[in-house]
């Protein structure tokens, strides 16, 4: 057992955790931040993205220990700071990026990462960003809608 | 009024925030327990030893259970009572749960699992249909068989006959939530169980043989699955069964999810099939005889497999009008994860067998495959069907409906009208000359193109499963409440059906909640299934709410002295006589007044009724309907492909929130395409699954999604009386994806002058084959 040491989303947290305890265990059950899920445990369909120093992580993939000090941002810290939804997490709602919503946490992530970098994609590069994603429910058409909406860019999409 | 808007899913703003609960999410108790399986290593065997000493022993264990421990039924079948929860002396498969260890974490549970020593006797293994085939392993004594008419008389008259066969491979469903079951003991034994299923009742009836209590002792609460697709129809069953006993035994909240590797290992999977065919027909193309031959590879336990065979029998005709035919089930039982319900439940293995002919005749004959399909479809619903005792036209008989293979008269058939208009809106003449045009200049990369129909029998055929309950209160704020049986896994049915209720009261539908699926609310719920939620919930929903309002309008009417008749809710209002109440001050009203405003509601699909066994009746309500087009290209030297365009018009009737319903063809879509393409499940010759996880088993990818992708719903209603006059929407979308693997074989038709013979799914690997085949005969 050590002591791990991060920010996450904002807020200074310290608990401790086995030397093999994944980042994902270590949101999840060390500080009960359960929008982060799990859905491959090997680091292919992205339902555990987040964001550490910025940069858009798997979460399944990284030791907890590993993030000792740094900045992580999971789904829980992405709403406005008056608790309203940001751009990107009201734009999945308004077109109906999601289903079943099991995947929705990390793409929500993965869109954020993208647009930070990218902030007006076109068509292709969205898609192929999200080829870490999967999504089973809604053949992407809407996810790809919604961040194309996120980044201002509704009338870019190519059939409606 | 609130039903047909496309309202957002209920839940989108927890989901987007993360803050949406599902099983693994609910906080637990302190001294939870986390559960994993052993797994048998070989597919056919008798165990001989089970050493679970280093298991015992490992870190984090607290106990390991074996079938000698469980304390009451060791079974977690849906069906027959064939599917032992622990391996009792013998092995069915490869990935069989042999002990259960419970420990103090998810990863001390996994890591001690793998610790089992077990020796086997082990014994030849049945894993294939040819292996199945050859031993005679099958379930029920003999095939089942359907007829009409005379089909070795017309297949023996027709003009032209072909024959040949289709290989259609399974699929893994998933879902991306993977299995997940939490038990929480209560007092005098009561168990609550949190799980993530399509059926809470089947859950709460396994859990009680299991822990040998009545089922009013256990509750199962499900809000959510991560998708569900079917195969938490019944693969829940023994999550659930081993948390409740671990709980019963150890007194503590236990838990268990499958790690994805084991959830591909464990649990069933879609029916492959084999379907073999001989057709004869005239130089039209016309079908006058036709038999089919199927054998579906259903694995060690019958589970759901009858009913999904009996479903691929009734979807052997798809659209079209099959005079003369004769369709054969072999139900076939292998060493291999007993294969399940899965979107569509055995009639998209049906349907495509009937759409392979389809395009087998067209090539046979050198027409386009849609002018086939055209004279082969079932007559038009008479115009004025539905209008009883109108005048009798001296063309009555021109107009009558025609039979299914199962003698059921399709009496709302509607793809005329949407080939029709979708061959226009989607411009296939056209895009099919420039495809013929294409393929004439390019060498390495050939187009095809191909538009196919859907048609789908909507009911459980299951004839006693067309039912269901619902409980709605009105508290005294006028804020309401529903519960229903049927269970949400990202199809929107909780939103659906609340739109309904709201508009029952004419209320915002912000002021209904939705609450978890609970078997103490409404009890004896059939699974959410068979696209039959928002049918079945709906109307039960509706039917409580009406009972409420009735109640309502009365006591209204009566301090108003006018007729109950004369209230009317509108608008959020209720008005009666001079006087307007908000709804919020009626109920108060009507609290006041001693009404009750809780009421049960139920429903019970009407008209259905049908002998499985034979093969005739009416299993269905009605059909959804549905057509597609796709284009694709491929690359002739490497096989490899993708899907260009695609254009879909679906039936969902009168819809009740359209962008659900387009949510759900364009994700259906995309996973029947995904089905026949790119998803190839292999197991090794001693029966190891091999294709465990989504870096060997390839799923659809944003990128792989048609580059034009449009979607839209016939304009029409329900002509039977459903819910709002609307259609089941869940699966029949899921069937579209044929149009893409019939593209390619239109594709690969152009690489010579044989016919492609492509097998299903349609990998690089698999058209390459193809496209070999039909230049080596070209
Ligand atoms: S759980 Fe981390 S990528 Fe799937
Ligand atoms: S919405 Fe279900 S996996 Fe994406």
């Amino acid at each position: 057992m050590t002591k791990i040491n991060m920010t996450v989303n904002g807020r200074a947290v310290s608990a401790e955790a086995e030397d093999r305890t994944l980042l994902v265990e270590f949101l999840r059950s060390g500080l009960n931040l359960t929008g982060t899920h799990v859905g491959c445990d090997t680091s292919q369909c992205g339902a555990c993205l987040v964001h550490v120093n910025g940069e858009a992580v798997k979460s399944c993939t990284m030791l907890a220990a590993e993030a000792e000090g740094a900045e992580v941002t999971t789904i829980e810290g992405m709403a406005n700071a008056d608790g309203s939804l940001s751009t990107i997490q009201a734009a999945f709602q308004e077109h109906h990026g999601l289903q079943c919503g099991f995947c929705t946490p990390g793409m929500v992530m993965s869109a954020a990462a993208l647009l930070k970098d990218n902030p007006k994609p076109s068509e292709a590069e969205v898609r192929d960003y999200l080829e870490g994603n999967i999504c089973r429910c809604t053949g992407y058409h809407n996810i790809v809608k919604a961040i194309m909406a996120a980044s201002g860019q509704l009338d870019a999409i190519a059939a409606e | 009024m609130s039903v047909a808007r496309p309202l957002p899913h209920d839940a989108a703003a927890l989901h987007v925030a993360g803050q949406a609960r599902y099983v693994d999410d609910i906080p637990t108790p302190t001294g939870t327990l986390h559960l994993a399986f052993g797994l048998s290593d070989v597919a056919h065997a008798r165990i001989t030893a089970m050493d679970l000493t280093a298991v015992r022993q490992a870190a984090g264990v607290v106990a390991v259970l074996t079938c000698d421990d469980l304390p009451g039924a060791n079974d977690v079948s849906p069906s027959v009572h064939d599917e032992p929860l622990l391996a009792q002396g013998e092995v069915f498969y490869l990935g069989q749960p042999l002990f259960l260890v419970v420990a103090t974490s998810h990863l001390a549970a996994r890591k001690a699992a793998r610790l089992g020593r077990i020796s086997y006797d082990e014994r030849p293994a049945i894993l294939s249909i040819d292996q199945a085939i050859a031993a005679d392993s099958r379930f029920e004594e003999g095939p089942r068989i359907y007829s009409k008419g005379e089909p070795e008389r017309a297949l023996k008259a027709a003009d032209h006959r072909i024959e040949g066969q289709i290989e259609i491979g399974g699929q893994e469903h998933f879902y991306l939530e993977g299995q997940a079951a939490l038990a929480l003991p209560q007092e005098n034994d009561d168990m609550i169980v949190n799980c993530s299923t399509q059926h809470p009742t089947e859950i709460q009836h396994k859990v009680a043989e299991a822990l040998n209590l009545p089922m009013n002792a256990v509750r199962v609460e499900t809000r959510r699955m991560g998708g569900g697709f079917g195969g938490k129809e019944s693969q829940g069953n023994a999550l659930a069964v081993a948390t409740a006993v671990a709980a019963r035994l150890t007194g503590h909240a236990c838990k268990m999810r499958y790690d994805r590797d084991d959830d591909m290992m464990i649990t069933g999977k879609r029916h492959d099939f084999r379907i073999a065919y001989r057709a004869g027909f005239d130089d039209e193309g016309r079908i006058e005889g036709i038999e089919f031959t199927q054998w579906a590879r259903c694995g060690w336990a019958q589970d759901l497999s009858l009913p999904v065979a009996d479903r691929a029998m009734l979807h052997a005709d798809n659209a079209y009008h099959l005079k003369d035919v004769r369709i054969v089930s072999h139900r076939l039982k292998t060493h291999t994860q007993s294969a399940t319900a899965f979107r569509g439940f055995g009639g998209p293995q049906g349907m495509l067998g009937m759409e392979r002919v389809i395009d087998h005749i067209a090539h046979e004959l050198g027409r386009d495959p849609l002018n086939v399909r055209r004279v082969n479809y079932y007559r038009a619903a008479a115009a004025d069907a539905g209008a009883s005792g109108g005048s009798i036209s001296a063309k009555k008989n021109d107009r009558a409906p025609q039979l299914t293979p199962y003698h059921m008269p399709v009496e709302d058939f509607i793809l005329h009208e949407m080939t029709e208009a979708l061959a226009e809106r989607a411009d296939y003449g056209a895009r099919r000359h420039a495809v013929a045009e294409w393929n004439a200049h390019n060498r390495v990369l050939k187009k095809g193109i191909a538009l196919t129909p859907v048609k789908f029998g909507i009911s459980f055929t299951l004839t006693h499963l067309n039912q269901a309950g619902a409980l709605v209160h009105v508290y005294q704020d006028g804020s309401v409440h529903m519960n229903h049986g049927g269970t949400e896994m990202g199809q929107g049915l909780f939103q659906k059906v609340a739109q309904v209720a709201a508009a029952r009261f004419a209320v915002d539908p912000a002021l209904v909640k939705i609450t978890a699926t609970d078997t103490a609310k409404v009890p004896n719920t059939s699974a959410t299934a068979a696209s039959s939620g928002s049918d079945l919930n709906g109307m039960a929903v509706k039917a409580a709410c009406d009972t409420i309002r009735d109640r309502m309008a009365a006591f209204l009417a009566q301090e108003h002295q006018v007729e109950a008749a004369d209230v009317v809710f509108a608008d959020g209002e209720v008005r009666v006589g001079g006087a307007v109440y908000t709804f919020q001050e009626a109920a108060k009203r009507a609290y006041e007044g001693r009404v009750s405003l809780s009421a049960t509601g139920f429903y019970k699909t009407p008209k259905v009724a049908w002998d499985r066994i034979r093969g005739v009746g009416r299993p269905f309500f009605y059909f959804a309907y549905g057509v597609a087009v796709s284009e694709v290209v491929l690359d002739r030297m490497t096989g490899e492909n993708r899907i260009l365009r695609c254009d879909i018009l679906h039936d969902a009737g009168a819809s009740l929130n359209q962008a659900i319903d387009i949510g759900q063809i364009e994700g259906g879509y995309v996973q029947g395409a995904g089905w026949l393409t790119t998803e190839e499940l292999v197991w090794d010759d001693k029966g190891r699954l091999r294709t465990h996880a989504p870096s060997t088993y390839k799923i659809p990818a944003a990128s792989d999604r048609p580059g034009i992708f449009n979607v839209a719903l016939w304009d029409g209603e329900n002509r039977e009386e459903t819910i709002y006059r609307s259609k089941a929407v869940g699966e029949p979308p899921f069937m579209h994806g044929i149009s893409a693997f019939l593209a390619l074989s239109d594709a690969v038709a152009a690489c010579g002058a044989g016919y492609p013979d492509l097998q299903a799914p349609a990998t690089a690997q698999s058209v390459l084959q193809a496209i070999r085949r039909v230049e080596g005969d070209g």
